[in-house]
């Protein structure tokens, strides 16, 4: 843990963005992770991404779980909302936020444990609502915070950093979307930030959940030889399934000038989703054709990245449940509780 | 689309899904396009490389410590600081208030956040609050070796002479035309800028090693002094003429002054009084103590004339600040074109107002301007002089008619004939003086022990890691942000009461503890171990100043081009490691901005990055550096 603040010193040539923020004025707490965890790579990502969509700080909410991955919304945009809930129960707080306050920018940090054990239930039923959020997990095939026992998403045969292999099958959160009508499904790695960075911009402009699920290695306890989540195993074995650019709305013209085999997928918000680099026949939103290329690449011990599934076409939980357009927050709190004599009529209604 | 009915539970332990051990491995491709020239890594062991990185170090021409005195002041060791400083420039005190100080203009504050570390200052600070020196100074034998050295002036460049042979065994003579010592510290520098008491102590120091100092003692005859059997003799005479201006009316009046010559009769009595009107031609420092001596004598209308635009002028932003603020008027475009002198009585001067096209290149007369004076100084520039050396001795003269001298040795084409300081190369600086001084001594010591006055050794370095725990760092690694701080002055009544009163008050100790937090210890340097770097980008995210980048080598123009963040000083180098283990990328820093804060040795999970300290051995004559070539020899 370092002992001093970042200084203040900056780059001469630090850019503002179209609010007239540095990078910098994203950052947040400095990190207490141990040196060289992969979440602390996964937070410069999501500083950087922020930063360039020119996010505003006051209409974001970093949401997060139990974890070292769920410390993560410390060390970004200082100036945000954020709730840092019990073990697991991030889906449904971000839920209950979401319905609440449809305009904010929501945020959710978890991790393998928090998301793929304890918060399992939770994260499936966020998925299936379309809780409009991002939901990054640093996936590192460990309980870091707890001191390394082997979480959900450890491969068979990893070993542990005692030497002993990991016998359960893994749970795969892209597969897992993909069999629950998950609308948007990504896999990055913290040590790839040209991978990431548009990645998370696609994510944060998508109109349901946005999934990412980031290989994020644990440099204390699943960083050696035989763990499937270290640097190297991951460089070793990571495959780019997509290459995305995300182009933001106001600069659509340009993405109608497209090279063969690029696809684009225009977002709700009318920025695009532009698939560069595809493999042959591959279509991100295919669902069937992604569930069959990821069996067939990942039993090859292939670990597919990419922006690797996207449907725009499915409502929010807002749209699914017509609320209307008015943050019911910033509904007067008379109207959205009419009082005990309102109640008494309708029950009266149903007699 | 039900993955999980493919995992039976009997099926795991036989095909598990992932078989990771007996996975085929994804090329990586490390994308170096064939025609690329990968830069080679940096060589860190060649001392100018991180010596290039203290940039203050770098920027004195006497190569000063200046993080280490620092940070000695900022521990209250100002004995220490001043004793450091006197290895490398011997006159702290002096040049703690005089120096022409090029270590600011460089130092990497100034990159930062526009305004360097106020080093010169602190070194006065050091100089203001030093302990006793006397038992720390070199011991000077009682033996002597038997060699004899004349020097020939008494300005800083021969007293550094004296200073570095002194203690080898030397006998140095010392011939000095005027009654006193210290050259034009002495004769030119006003005492309110320099106190007699501070030229007189560290002037004194040296002396008092043992110089045969002879005063009033002009040497008017080269021939006669090589008769003397010298075994070395140094020419430290310095450039002791004015520029003169011959134009209309020069001659006619008495009230037409030579600057140096003008303020050496001040400095000595000779002069007490000026008019009240006077103008300064030329705009250049000699100009800056010119016009403050005759603010203190009389003058109350003091006008220094420039021709050109601020901007080109000579005179350090400082000393103009210093005039200024004591109602010297600059005026600039004016071009002298004669002196107005009626019946034998100075009236003033006629100018050309100039216009001048961008950049001061080509200029056109815009009118002719008289201006009211009853004395004029002229401060235009000093030349060299050598009537006393006669051209028939084999000491060499060529452009100019400046003596032919090594850049390197200091030595003349008359082997036992060395020069050093403005009488070497023109007027430069005091603290040139010293470095000339330094290395003269070097070839002196060489010529007089048989080894040849080329044979010169490099620098030597150390680097020694600061990591005292878990972020702990024997230096302090914090970002100060405060500004720069202000020198107090005295006030504008109380300074002109008399001529030598010290305007520049020092630093306070509030200001000095401020200060000397400013300062990045640049010498504290980011060292790097290819070998064991895991590509994890924690010290390129936590880096403040996006000085660090993990990429595919390239030839530099490509790299610069894709760094973190834009190299926007190209003068600044670029550092590449070798390959790194696990995708044959490259680590690159930029050197330029970097604030040496130790974070990304912090977040590195695998101390490939270390903060180490850079030292740099610096040989003078007869110091273990040289000592170890005789015995080579
Ligand atoms: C007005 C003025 C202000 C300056 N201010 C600064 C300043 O603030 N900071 C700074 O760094 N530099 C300053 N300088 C420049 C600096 O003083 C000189 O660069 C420096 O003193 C040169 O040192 P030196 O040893 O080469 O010669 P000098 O200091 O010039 O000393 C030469 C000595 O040799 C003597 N001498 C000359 N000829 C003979 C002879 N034939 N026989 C015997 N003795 C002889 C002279 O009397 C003199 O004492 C200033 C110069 C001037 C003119
Ligand atoms: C209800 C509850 N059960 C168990 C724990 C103990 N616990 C804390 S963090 C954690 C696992 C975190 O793992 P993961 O989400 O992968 O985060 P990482 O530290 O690996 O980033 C567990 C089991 C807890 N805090 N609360
Ligand atoms: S224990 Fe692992 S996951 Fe937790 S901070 Fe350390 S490296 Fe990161
Ligand atoms: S910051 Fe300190 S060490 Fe760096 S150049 Fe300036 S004075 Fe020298
Ligand atoms: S010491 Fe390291 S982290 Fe600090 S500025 Fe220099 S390179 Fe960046
Ligand atoms: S922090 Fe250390 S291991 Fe990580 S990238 Fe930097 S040098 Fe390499
Ligand atoms: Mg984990």
């Amino acid at each position: 843990m370092p002992s001093i603040v970042k200084p203040s010193a900056t780059h001469p040539s630090l850019q503002r963005n179209a609010l007239g923020m540095t990078i910098r004025d994203y950052e947040g707490s400095m990190s207490t992770l141990c040196a060289g965890c992969g979440h602390d790579s996964v937070t410069a990502a999501i500083v950087r991404a922020l930063w360039e969509i020119s996010a505003k700080p006051h209409m974001i909410a970093k949401m997060s779980g139990i974890g070292c991955s769920s410390k993560t919304p410390a060390y970004f945009v200082n100036g945000a909302h954020g709730f840092n809930s019990a073990h697991g129960r991030m889906p449904p707080i971000a839920t209950g936020a979401n319905a609440a306050n449809r305009e904010l920018t929501y945020i959710g940090i978890s991790g393998d444990g928090d998301s793929l054990s304890i918060g399992l239930g939770h994260l499936c039923h966020a998925i299936r609502r379309n809780v409009r959020m991002t939901y990054i997990i640093e996936n590192n095939g460990v309980y870091g915070l707890t001191k390394g026992q082997f979480s959900a998403s450890a491969d068979v045969g990893s070993k542990s950093k005692r030497g002993e292999a990991n016998r359960m099958a893994p749970i795969d959160p892209v597969e897992l979307g993909l069999s629950i009508g998950a609308t948007f499904l990504a896999r990055s790695f913290s040590g790839d930030k040209e991978q990431l960075v548009p990645i998370l911009k696609a994510a944060i402009a998508h109109r349901g959940f946005a999934l990412v699920d980031v290989i994020s290695p644990c440099v204390t306890f699943n960083d050696h030889a035989g763990s499937t989540k270290s640097y190297l195993h991951t460089r070793q074995h990571q495959i780019k399934a997509t290459e995305t650019d995300f182009v933001p709305a106001a600069t659509e013209v340009l993405a109608h000038i497209e090279q063969e085999g690029v696809t684009s997928v225009t977002m709700h918000d009318g920025s695009v989703v532009r698939f560069t680099a595809t493999p042959k026949g591959y279509d991100p939103t295919d669902r069937r054709a992604v569930v069959t290329y990821l069996h067939e690449r990942e039993s090859e011990g292939e670990i597919v990245t990419g922006l690797l599934y996207l449907d725009e076409t499915v409502g929010d939980v807002h749209e699914m449940n017509q609320t209307p357009e008015t943050a019911l927050a910033r509904v007067p709190y008379e109207k959205l509780c009419p009082g005990a004599a309102e109640l008494d009529r309708m029950q009266a209604e149903f007699r | 689309m039900t993955l999980p009915s493919e995992r039976t539970h009997a099926s795991r332990p036989k095909s598990p899904r992932i078989i990771y051990n007996k996975t085929r491995l994804v090329t990586i491709d490390t994308g170096i396009p064939q025609e690329a020239r990968p830069l080679k890594p940096t060589d860190v062991q060649d001392p100018n490389y991180y010596h290039k990185v203290v940039d203050c170090q770098w920027g004195c021409p006497a190569h000063t410590n200046v993080p280490e005195y620092i940070r000695m002041i900022a521990q209250g060791r100002f004995t220490d600081a001043y004793m450091l400083n006197r290895e490398s420039n011997v006159f702290p005190a002096i040049l703690g208030r005089t120096c022409d100080r090029p270590c600011e203009p460089a130092c990497r504050r100034g990159r930062l956040d526009g305004k360097p570390v106020a080093i010169c200052r602190l070194k006065r600070v050091a100089a203001d609050h030093r302990g006793e020196i006397a038992d720390r100074l070199p011991a000077i034998p009682r033996k002597k070796n038997g060699k004899r050295i004349a020097c020939v002036g008494a300005g800083p460049a021969s007293l550094t002479i004296a200073n570095d042979l002194l203690p080898l065994g030397y006998e140095v003579v010392m011939y000095e035309k005027l009654e006193q010592p210290g050259g034009l510290m002495r004769s030119n520098i006003p005492s309110f800028r320099l106190p007699q008491s501070v030229l007189d102590d560290e002037v004194g120091t040296i002396l008092n090693m043992g110089v045969d100092i002879r005063y009033g003692s002009p040497v008017d005859s080269m021939r006669a002094l090589l008769r003397e059997n010298f075994d070395a003799v140094f020419v430290g005479t310095g450039a002791p003429r004015g520029k003169n201006l011959d134009i209309t009316g020069r001659y006619e009046t008495d009230r037409i002054h030579i600057g140096i010559d003008w303020l050496e009769s001040v400095a000595f009595g000779h002069i007490e009084h000026i008019g009240e009107r006077v103008l300064i031609i030329g705009v250049g420092n000699t100009a800056m103590d010119c016009c403050r001596t005759s603010r203190r004598l009389g003058g109350t209308d003091i006008k220094v004339m420039a021709r050109r635009p601020r901007g080109f002028f000579k005179a350090s932003a400082w000393e103009l600040d210093d005039a200024e603020e004591e109602g010297i008027e600059i005026l600039i475009n004016f071009a002298p074109k004669r002196f107005v002198v009626e019946g034998g009585v100075l009236k003033g001067m006629e100018f050309d107002r100039l216009e001048w096209d961008e950049g001061a290149k080509n200029s056109r007369v815009v009118e002719t301007v008289f201006l009211p004076a009853d004395d004029v100084i002229l401060a235009i520039g000093q030349e060299n002089a050598f009537p006393w050396i006669e051209r028939d001795l084999g000491i060499e003269f060529g452009k100019w008619d400046m003596p032919v001298v090594s850049e390197q040795t200091f030595q003349s084409t008359l082997p036992h004939v060395f020069f050093g300081g403005d009488a070497a190369f023109g007027p430069k600086n005091i603290i040139w003086a010293v470095e000339h001084g330094h290395q003269a001594a070097i070839s002196i010591h060489n010529h007089c022990t048989g080894i040849s006055v080329s044979e010169r050794l490099p620098h030597r370095m150390n680097l020694i890691t600061q990591k005292m725990g878990i972020s702990e760092w024997s230096y302090h690694n914090d970002y100060n942000p405060a500004a720069r701080q202000k020198m107090q002055h005295t006030d504008l009544v109380e300074r002109f009461r008399k001529l030598n009163v010290e305007v520049e008050l020092g630093f306070s100790a509030e200001q000095t503890a401020r200060e000397v937090q400013r300062c990045l210890n640049c010498d504290v340097e980011t060292q790097f171990t290819a070998g064991l770097c895991i590509e994890c980008d924690a010290c390129i995210d936590i880096c403040p100043v996006q000085c660090l980048t993990i990429a595919r080598n390239g030839d530099e123009a490509d790299l610069r081009g894709r760094l973190s963040a834009p190299a926007i000083n190209l003068e600044q180098e670029l550092y590449v490691s070798a390959e790194l283990p696990q995708t044959k990328r490259i680590m690159a820093k930029d050197e330029d901005v970097c604030v040496h804060c130790g974070l990304c040795a912090e977040r590195c999970p695998t101390a490939a990055w270390d903060m180490q300290k850079f030292e740099l051995f610096i040989s003078y004559a007869g110091s273990p550096a040289c000592d170890s070539l005789l015995t080579v020899a």
